[in-house]
């Protein structure tokens, strides 16, 4: 007979079985068997230390982002599991794969308010792809089978396994389980050639095509057949946030970013299209504006993988569900090649607009403080397109999204759907373990910084080499903009009084800088790409920047606001 | 905007937590729900729900494809009244000296055909198995009458009059697919 094992040793062995290698994680008293079993595990599992368990799965986002591989998060019960809440839910949202796995009392002691229990099923399933309990030792590797399955496949998610105390302690035989069948769960939606032939002639047939291209292209790694289609039939490309670095920045259909701070021609240019081509995105408010004044006129595709995104927010008119990556294919081998030159060439003024009205300003002023913008342009150059940018959320978000650049796929994390402050320094943690051969730069406010600051000390404890961006502006930037223009400048509750970062830097022993003037920047990002390891370089810019082109929440996708100053 | 009266089912694995996943999602979009009823299908390990909600048609689709996508539902579709052979059950308690002196027991059985299922010296208790206004017409009349002790409803319970997928094909054709690809 095969030797008995304990569950928290299943739970490892049915890890390593998924192919993990990482886990990011925080220990408590209901997980210390989990965490004691780990001991022994050292060199098949790096654990990374975090300093709150928010964190641990926003590192878990980072590092699935960059990777496409599921990210593991290990907490206690209670405040453990409670602080995960955040980062599950901005994971849903997102569509990123992380399995959470949170330490629970004793099977025996649920339900009767023991010491650090909540009801962990009750609580996440609003917010998750899948909430289980492990109820017993025989179950723990089906359910990690099971949960690792959920988690990657159809349209990826967060998945939450409820793990008893005296299920990790009880003993029990292991024998790898490797789950691809769900009878109540269908990932991927049949194909219906009827729908690809439609789609095929609408194509055909389009004088003013335009695809609107979301995450779903990247989750379902369908970027070469993205280009193959949008060659073949000429197509310009817009991407939403998440969408980005699916087609590289600098590709000659690529037309910029859509929705409220995206740019001005792919917003024009969709209520002006005849055939607009959704591909794995999901017409998020941001993207759409006012539904009522949203591409009347255009025929409306919809590429997806979940049926319930189709008509939820935008009526379409055919959709197209399955796999990106084969429904894509199918449909660039039966239409025809096509030119649309004049349709293309249409969005160039509009660029030209925005170049001379936003960007030039932005990222070339000639006097004045530094700007966000020219801080983001300038490390991308430094960094030739080929770094991951992360971001935090609000204006430096917004910046770092529009200026920086990519010639390789899965080269943006930051947090679309939740918009989830505090999300960009674990996340930059995560990605470097991710993708521990490429740098990694960080664009974070002195709001946002300061939401999970104490991840310095995880980059300090397991050596992270990220490159943090303050971009302080001693303000919360986006909403101090929001109150400028539409709340008659009453600056309530958004100016910080900020600590000295370099000091905190420093008390982490994380070399920093921090610059004021344009002329120390070249200099200044030199030094950060030199240093080895984490270097957190603080530029203090323009107090009172905004963020433009801006559609103001509830106008219309072409209602943009400029700077006319 | 005009709502309807819509019957949900929704065939599910019988997994702790199902109806909190099922509910979740009415409360989003805040949708009361008017009766639920829940019960083993006759696929063993299957569970059948029936739920009924008024929403506008839109709505209603977006919530049964939402509900539909949760892991452990198998299938869930919707229909109105025209679609469906639906009844509910009524019991209701009354006091057995009153149903006596009314002497209307034998007329309110035959017109509301509802039956006795249990008679104390106290109490009796009727049945009715019917829709909601009869079921509410009858408590009305036992109301004037004899006075109610105890009244319950369940929840709707309902059959599509077209012919529908069954349950059990379908499994078995996503089984065969699976196999197919292996
Ligand atoms: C957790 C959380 N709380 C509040 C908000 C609302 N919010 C969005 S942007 C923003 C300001 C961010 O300020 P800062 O981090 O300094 O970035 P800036 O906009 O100045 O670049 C706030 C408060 C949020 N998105 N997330
Ligand atoms: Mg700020």
């Amino acid at each position: 007979m095969k030797k008995e094992i304990t569950g928290s040793q299943i739970l490892l062995e049915s890890l390593i079985n998924e192919g993990v290698d990482t886990i990011f994680g925080y220990p408590g008293g209901q997980a210390v068997p989990i965490y004691d079993s780990l001991y022994d595990y050292k060199d098949k599992l790096n654990h990374i230390l975090v300093r709150h368990e928010q964190a641990a799965v926003h590192a878990a986002q980072g590092y699935a982002r960059v990777s496409g591989r599921v990210g593991v998060t290990l907490v206690t019960s209670g405040p453990g599991m409670s602080n995960t809440i955040t980062g599950i839910a901005d994971a849903m949202m997102d569509s990123t794969p992380v399995v959470v796995i949170a330490g629970q009392v004793p099977v025996s002691l649920l339900g009767s308010d023991a010491f650090q229990e909540i009801d962990v099923i009750g609580t996440t399933q609003a917010i998750s792809k899948w909430a289980y309990q492990i109820r017993s030792v025989e179950e723990i590797a089906w359910a990690v089978a099971r949960a690792f399955y959920i988690a990657s496949t159809g349209r990826p998610g967060p998945v939450v396994l409820d793990f008893p105390k005296d299920c990790q302690v009880g003993k029990g035989q292991y024998k790898p389980e490797k789950i691809d069948f769900i009878r109540s769960y269908i990932p991927v939606p049949e194909i219906k050639m009827k729908h690809i032939e439609a789609v095929v002639a609408l194509i055909d047939e389009a004088k003013k095509p335009l695809a609107l291209v979301g995450q779903g292209v990247i989750l379902g790694r369908a970027e070469k057949e993205l280009m193959n289609f949008v060659k073949k039939a000429d197509i310009p490309v817009a991407t939403t946030i998440l969408g980005l670095s699916a087609i590289p920045s600098d590709h000659e259909l690529n037309v910029g970013i859509l929705g409220m701070h995206g740019n001005i021609a792919p917003n024009i240019k969709t209520n002006e299209a005849d055939v607009l081509i959704a591909i794995g995105m999901r017409f998020d408010d941001r993207v759409t504006g006012d539904l009522n004044k949203y591409a009347k006129q255009a025929k409306i595709i919809h590429f997806d993988i979940d049926p319930s995104e189709v008509n939820k927010n935008v009526k379409v008119d055919i959709s197209v569900l399955g796999d990106a990556k084969e429904t894509l294919k199918e449909v660039t081998e039966r239409m025809k090649e096509n030119k649309h030159t004049e349709w293309r060439k249409e969005f160039i003024p509009l660029w030209e607009k925005e170049i001379d009205t936003v960007i030039r300003k932005e990222i070339h002023p000639e006097q004045g403080p530094l700007k966000m913008g020219e801080v983001v342009h300038k490390v991308s150059e430094a960094t030739g397109g080929n770094a991951i940018l992360v971001t935090d959320v609000g204006q430096n978000q917004m910046m770092g999204i529009r200026y920086f650049k990519y010639n390789q796929t899965r080269s943006l994390v930051t947090s679309g759907g939740l918009g989830t402050m505090g999300f960009g320094l674990p996340a930059a943690i995560g990605a470097k373990v991710g993708a521990p051969d490429k740098t990694v730069c960080l664009f974070v406010g002195d709001g946002g910084l300061q939401m999970s600051i104490q991840e310095l000390g995880t980059i300090m404890q397991s050596n992270i080499d990220i490159k943090i961006i303050l971009l302080n502006n001693d303000y919360l930037g986006m909403v101090r903009q929001w109150q400028e223009l539409f709340f008659n400048k009453r600056y309530s509750e958004t100016t910080m009084v900020n600590p000295d970062f370099i000091k905190l830097a420093d008390a982490y022993h994380i070399p920093a800088r921090s610059i004021e003037t344009r002329e120390e920047l070249d200099d200044a990002i030199r030094e950060m790409l030199e240093t080895q390891g984490a270097y957190l370089l603080e530029a203090k810019v323009i107090k009172k920047g905004l963020v433009y082109p801006m559609v103001p929440a509830g106008a219309g996708i072409t209602e943009i606001l400029l700077d006319d100053k | 905007m005009e709502t309807t009266l819509y019957t949900i089912t929704i065939f599910s694995e019988n997994t702790v937590g199902l109806l909190n996943q099922v509910t979740i999602i009415f409360t989003r979009r805040g949708l009361n729900i008017e009766t639920l009823s829940v019960s083993p299908s006759a696929i063993e390990g299957i569970h059948k729900f029936t739920i009924t909600a008024f929403a506008d048609r839109e709505t209603v689709e977006k919530v049964v494809k939402q509900i539909d996508k949760r892991v452990d539902i198998l299938k869930t579709y919707y229909n109105t009244d025209e679609d469906l052979i639906f009844q509910e059950i009524a019991l209701y308690k009354v006091p057995t000296s009153k149903l006596l002196e009314s002497g209307s027991v034998e007329s309110i059985v035959r017109r509301y055909n509802a039956r006795i299922l249990d008679i104390t010296e106290t109490w009796t208790v009727l049945e009715k198995t019917g829709h909601y206004d009869e079921s509410q017409a009858l408590f009305r009349e036992l109301s004037h009458t004899t006075g109610v002790l105890q009244f319950i409803r369940s929840g709707r319970i309902a059959i599509t009059k077209s012919k529908v997928e069954r349950l059990s094909d379908m499994l078995a054709e996503m089984k065969e697919k699976v196999n197919r690809k292996k």
